[in-house]
């Protein structure tokens, strides 16, 4: 079934100049692998289409149970340049969360996911 | 030796909660109180008030803030460090010697200036010996903005202030520090850690992080069960609890509010993240992956695990230059239909922006209610949204066309679709842009001086 990210993990989201970066952590540790293998950084690039225009990296960070993603391009030019209401990328964290991704049905089941 | 030193963050940016370091001061016990003031471009507007005022050029927040707290922190023996210095470390040293006169504290302690940051008058020699100082972010060259620059500091990184602090500084100001070492270097300094000893450094860089944002680790800006964080009006600031090992606790004081958990601390740690394994500063390079984190009661976290690896022989370099002006113009519309109609408006003001011939190098139009923040995740707006603010901005180098532009708001509420208001500010202001140049510089380039002084 499609299971929001919302149900998954929560998240914070920076900039660093144009690059909007977003830190995406396991609700518990046991729905990390299905981040890794679901949120990959084709997935967010597509999720993402119309407002990252540059290049999606994906880092692993399991001792976190968390994922870090760089949306290059995302910011209007960032920092001062930018004319966003979110020129900082803050928002960035629940625009990530929108997203859904496949679980199998009985994944759900055994994981209790809610 | 002690065996934990707490060093306590007292600010998250220049401009928060103002009685925040008094709380940490007055809430319980600390050692030392850690204070950032310097955002990215903050050194250029120091720039331009010294320009007007030679006294000036630091962050002026901070002397009525020692004068606050600097009974306690000379009777507990608490110490300070500052990067409020910005572009007058010594004016800022001067005014922190006024208010201990002021309070019969002359004497009574120390003040470590470190200088040696502030390379502006130093550009022009070093373009010319073939440092580039190219864009981190597009690989330009700096000479491109060459006429425009304001302000170019190094980052220094801990170990000027812990000269400084080991010369017997209580109070210690620095211009351009980086976040991380204002709480490395009291536990390099306090539990004696080598220069090579890279995991500890990199602990504390850790550390330094998580603290450099303030509340934000301690429940401030929170998803994780935002709504059971109890009591954020009254926020507790984090405190680092370090011991020699390289092992730390975070925590906050007793009685305030807010949460110190598991889940917290990570949303900090992955804050304006880069490649999490190669977090690099001037002391080391930190590696995230490392990090361990563990539940140790009520509103305290463990850190313990963390590698790290040699620094680099570069320091980042902070640039500010002159890059044009914008302006931001709002309007709202009501219901019915009021995402449509602030669509229309924006349509007629795009309009008339071209046949008055207008250049801009950027426009851009959002729908705040609608879509400023998500954008086409957001999905199609209802035709029965209460209302939605428009919000057009505009980006030039040319001043003349982004005044013109902020004339041509207020007219679209007699000229436009109904049900329009919001205007009661009056037309939006012109903003001379100051933008961000980050560059590497050779670390050999960078002399750091440090200097104590008797208050």
């Amino acid at each position: 079934m499609r299971v929001q990210l919302t149900k998954l993990a929560h998240a914070r989201s920076g900039d660093k100049g144009d690059t909007a970066n977003v830190g995406l952590i396991a609700l518990r540790d046991e729905f990390y692998p299905l981040l890794v293998r679901e949120v990959t950084a084709e997935r967010v690039k597509q999720h993402f289409k119309g407002i990252c225009k540059g290049e999606v990296e994906r880092f692993e960070l399991p001792n976190l149970s968390a994922l870090n993603f760089l949306l290059h391009e995302s910011l209007d030019g960032g920092g001062t340049l930018s004319l966003m209401t979110d020129a900082q990328g803050k928002t960035f964290s629940t625009a990530l969360l929108r997203m859904e991704i496949d679980v199998a049905d009985q994944e759900v089941v055994k994981m209790e996911i809610q | 030796m002690k065996e934990k030193i707490l060093v306590a963050g007292g600010q998250g940016f220049w401009g928060d909660l103002l009685d925040a370091p008094v709380r940490q001061v007055e809430g319980g016990p600390i050692d030392y109180l850690m204070l950032d003031y310097l955002a990215e471009v903050t050194m250029s507007i120091m720039q331009k008030q010294r320009a007007r005022d030679p006294s000036a050029g630091y962050a002026r927040d901070f002397v009525p803030l020692v004068k606050q707290i600097l009974h306690a922190c000379v009777e507990r023996d608490i110490k300070v460090m500052a990067n409020a210095g910005g572009v007058n470390v010594r004016g800022c040293a001067d005014a922190v010697r006024d208010v201990a006169r002021e309070l019969n504290l002359s004497r009574k302690f120390k003040i470590g200036i470190v200088t040696g940051d502030d390379i502006l008058d130093r550009i022009d020699e070093l373009l010319a010996r073939g440092i580039e100082l190219r864009s981190m972010d597009t690989g330009e060259p700096l000479s491109i903005v060459r006429e425009r620059i304001q302000s170019a500091n190094a980052y220094l990184g801990a170990w000027p202030m812990v000269e400084a602090l080991n010369k017997g500084a209580q109070i210690v100001i620095t211009g351009r520090a980086t976040d991380t070492g204002l709480t490395l270097a009291p536990i390099i300094h306090e539990f004696g850690w080598r220069e090579d000893d890279w995991d500890k450094l990199s602990a504390g860089t850790i550390a330094g992080h998580i603290i450099e944002c303030g509340a934000q680790c301690s429940g401030g800006n929170c998803q994780y069960e935002w709504r059971s964080i109890p009591d954020l009006a009254n926020v507790g600031f984090p405190i680092v609890e370090a011991s020699a090992d390289g092992t730390f606790v975070v925590t906050k004081h007793e009685g305030t509010g807010g949460r110190v958990s598991v889940q917290t601390i990570k949303e900090q740690l992955l804050y304006e993240m880069g490649d999490p394994m190669s977090y690099i500063t001037p002391d080391c390079v930190a590696d995230f992956t490392t990090i361990h984190l563990e539940d140790a009661g009520l509103n305290r976290v463990r850190v313990y695990g963390i590698k790290g690896r040699p620094a680099t022989d570069s320091l980042k370099v902070s640039i500010s230059y002159s890059a044009g002006f914008k302006s931001v113009g709002t309007l709202v519309y009501a219901w019915p239909d009021a995402y449509e109609k602030a669509q229309a408006a924006d349509k007629i003001l795009r309009s008339r922006l071209e046949r008055l011939g207008l250049k801009f190098n950027q426009i851009l139009t959002e729908f705040v209610g609608a879509n400023a923040t998500h954008g086409p995740l957001a999905g199609t707006p209802s035709p029965d949204l209460a209302e939605v603010q428009l919000r057009v901005g505009v980006r030039s180098d040319n001043r003349s066309a982004v005044e013109r532009f902020t004339k041509e708001i207020a007219p679209l509420i007699l000229t436009g679709p109904p049900a329009v208001t919001g205007f009661a500010g009056g037309r939006p202001k012109v903003e001379e842009i100051v933008a961000y140049w980050p560059a590497l510089i050779p670390k050999a380039e960078i002399k750091p001086r440090v200097e104590v002084i008797e208050a």
